[in-house]
C-alpha cells in the first residue's frame, strides 16, 4: 500500500528544489555560493551567464558528478547531496544529461552510444556481449526515427556531423526514460542555425514526454526563445529569476557586467 | 624595435635574449661524447681492432654457404621452430590476459594512488630482466623444457603490457567515459562501454607487436633451455656447423616476416 503510493507519486513528481547550494574545488573559493531554485515538474529552464559562473558545476551537483560542498539537492524525495554508490546510480538512472559537444563514445556505433542509455539497468555480462534486451533495442530505433537518424544506427560516432552527434546525445539521454533533463551547453560546439535545431529537438522532445529539462546556454535569444524560465548567473550565484518577457537589458548588464555589448 | 632587430642589434637593454644559449643541454651533449670516447677506449674499440676482425668474419661467412639442406637436419629444425611458434603464442596468450587486469590495475585515472602503485612495482619488476635471463631462473626452478620458456615470456610480456595497457587507459577521453558514467552505469559497464571501445585498437596493437617480439624472443630461451629452436641453434655455433645455422637463421627470419603480416591483419580487423 505504501510502496504503491511512493510509486505513483515518483512517477507524477518530477519537480527539483535545490537548497542553499554550495561547491567549492578549493577551501574558501566558491564555485556556488547558497543556490536555491525549485524547478517545477514541466517546462525548459534555461540558465545563463558567463563562462565560469557555475552553470555546469549547478547542473553537475544535480547528477553527483560533481559533489556538493553543502546543501540539499531534492528530487524523488532524496537528497542528491547525500546519495552515494548504488544508490546515486539509481538516481542518476533517472536523470538523463545532455553534454557539451563530444561526449559521445567515439568508437561505438550510434546504436551502441544509445544503448549506453539503459547501462544502469543493463548487467556487465550483457553490456559484454551487446545482449540488450529487446525492448531497450527497439526503444532504441523509435528514438532513431524522432531524431531522423535512423539509418545512422550502424555508423561509428566519429562519423556524424557536430549536429548528428548532439542528437545522438539527445536520444542516448532519453533512452534513460528520465524524469529531470540537463543539458550543459549543448550547442556550444555548433554553428548558429544547427544550434537552434538542437534546441528545438531537445525542447520537443522533452515537452512531448512531459519532462522538465534544465538547459545550460550562453545564447540569450536562444534561450527567451525557447525556454519558460530563465535563470540568469553570476559568480555563483542567481541574480535573476523570471519569465523571458521580464529579462531586460539592465539584468544582462547585471548577469555578464558591463553595458557597451549590450548596444 | 623590429628595426633594430631586422639590422642584427642587440635587443634594448632589460630585455632577455631572443635565443638564449641552453648551457644543461649544451653540457649534456659535451658529457656524453666525453664518455663514449673514454669508454671506446677502455673496451679497445677500434678501427685497428675491426680491421684484425675481418678476416674471421670472412671466413665465418663463407662456411655458412651453401645452407645445409639435408632432410634429417631440416625435420630438426622444424620440431624446433614449430614448438617455438607454440611458446610464443601461448606467452602471448597468457601474458596479455594476465596483462588485462594488472593494467587495469596500474591506471592511475582509475584506481587509488596504493593501487595503481602496487601494480606499478609489479610491472616494473616483470620488467627488469631480460627474458633469457628469466628463462634461466625458470629453468632451474622447474627443469628443462618449453614450460619454462613460456613462463618467462609470460613475465616479460606482462612486464611490458600491463605498462602500456595502463598508459592507454591513462590517455583515455574522460568526457566520454563520464557521459557513460552519468547515465547510472556501474563501474563494469563505464569500463566495458566507455572505456575499453576507446583503447580496443591499441590493446590489438601492442598484443600483435608483443606477438612479433614473443617470437623472436622464444628462439632465444631454447639457448638456455628453454625448449625451441634457440637449442638447435646453440648446438649449431658450437659445432661449427655455419651452414646449418645459417639455414635455421633463415628461417627464423621468414618466420618474423610472417608474423609481421599476421600483426598487420591483426591492427587491421581491431581498428
Amino acid at each position: 500500500m505504501n510502496l504503491a503510493i511512493s510509486a505513483a507519486t515518483m512517477a507524477i513528481d518530477r519537480s527539483l528544489v535545490i537548497r542553499h547550494l554550495y561547491k567549492e574545488y578549493t577551501v574558501g573559493k566558491p564555485i556556488l555560493r547558497d543556490v536555491s531554485l525549485e524547478i517545477g515538474g514541466r517546462g525548459i529552464t534555461a540558465i545563463i551567464g558567463p563562462s565560469g559562473a557555475g552553470k555546469s558545476t549547478l547542473i553537475r551537483c544535480v547528477n553527483g558528478l560533481a559533489p556538493a560542498t553543502r546543501g540539499e539537492i531534492i528530487f524523488h524525495g532524496e537528497d542528491i547531496t547525500k546519495l552515494s554508490g548504488k544508490r546515486l546510480r539509481e538516481m542518476r538512472r533517472r536523470i538523463g544529461m545532455v553534454h557539451q559537444e563530444y561526449s559521445l563514445v567515439e568508437r561505438l556505433s550510434v546504436m551502441e552510444n544509445l544503448l549506453t542509455g539503459r547501462l544502469g539497468y543493463v548487467p556487465a555480462w550483457r553490456a559484454w556481449l551487446r545482449k540488450f534486451p529487446e525492448s531497450d533495442v527497439a526503444h532504441a530505433y523509435t528514438l532513431l526515427e524522432a531524431i531522423g537518424l535512423e539509418d545512422f544506427a550502424n555508423r561509428r560516432a566519429d562519423q556524424l556531423s557536430g549536429g548528428q552527434r548532439q542528437r545522438v546525445g539527445i536520444a542516448r539521454a532519453l533512452m534513460q526514460e528520465p524524469d529531470l533533463l540537463l543539458a550543459d551547453e549543448p550547442t556550444s560546439s555548433l554553428d548558429p542555425k544547427t544550434a537552434v535545431e538542437i534546441i528545438e529537438l531537445l525542447a520537443t522532445l522533452a515537452a512531448s514526454r512531459d519532462i522538465p529539462a534544465i538547459i545550460n546556454i550562453h545564447n540569450v535569444d536562444l534561450a527567451k526563445r525557447f525556454a519558460s524560465r530563465i535563470v540568469g548567473m553570476a559568480k555563483g550565484a542567481i541574480v535573476f529569476d523570471g519569465p523571458p518577457s521580464a529579462l531586460e537589458d539592465k539584468h544582462l548588464g547585471e548577469i555578464y557586467g558591463g553595458q557597451s555589448w549590450l548596444e | 624595435m623590429t628595426e633594430r632587430r631586422a639590422i642584427g642589434l642587440p635587443p634594448p637593454a632589460g630585455r632577455t635574449l631572443a635565443l638564449p644559449v641552453n648551457w644543461p643541454r649544451r653540457l649534456a651533449y659535451i658529457g656524453l661524447a666525453f664518455y663514449a670516447i673514454y669508454a671506446a677506449s677502455t673496451l679497445d674499440v677500434s678501427l685497428a681492432r675491426i680491421a684484425r676482425g675481418l678476416p674471421q668474419g670472412a671466413h665465418f661467412l663463407a662456411r655458412m654457404w651453401p645452407p645445409n639442406t639435408e632432410a634429417i637436419k631440416l625435420d630438426l629444425m622444424r620440431q624446433g621452430l614449430m614448438e617455438s611458434i607454440e611458446i610464443a603464442v601461448l606467452s602471448t596468450f597468457f601474458g596479455i590476459l594476465l596483462s588485462l587486469p594488472l593494467g587495469l590495475l596500474a591506471a592511475r585515472n582509475l584506481m587509488p594512488p596504493w593501487v595503481s602503485w602496487t601494480a606499478r612495482t609489479l610491472t616494473a619488476l616483470f620488467r627488469s630482466f631480460n627474458s633469457v635471463i628469466v628463462a634461466i631462473l625458470f629453468v632451474k626452478a622447474i627443469g628443462f623444457g618449453a614450460l619454462a620458456g613460456i613462463l618467462a615470456l609470460i613475465v616479460g610480456t606482462m612486464g611490458f603490457i600491463s605498462k602500456l595497457f595502463a598508459e592507454a587507459i591513462e590517455e583515455v577521453d574522460l568526457k566520454q567515459v563520464e557521459a557513460v558514467r552519468a547515465t547510472g552505469a556501474s563501474f563494469a559497464n563505464v569500463l566495458i562501454m566507455g572505456i575499453l571501445p576507446q583503447v580496443m585498437a591499441r590493446f590489438a596493437g601492442f598484443s600483435a607487436y608483443q606477438l612479433d617480439s614473443n617470437l623472436r624472443n622464444s628462439t632465444m630461451v631454447g639457448i638456455v633451455g628453454g625448449g625451441g629452436i634457440g637449442a638447435a641453434l646453440f648446438t649449431a655455433y658450437q659445432r661449427f656447423d655455419y651452414d646449418y645455422v645459417f639455414t635455421i637463421l633463415l628461417a627464423i627470419i621468414a618466420i618474423v616476416m610472417v608474423s609481421e603480416l599476421v600483426s598487420v591483419q591483426i591492427r587491421k580487423i581491431f581498428q
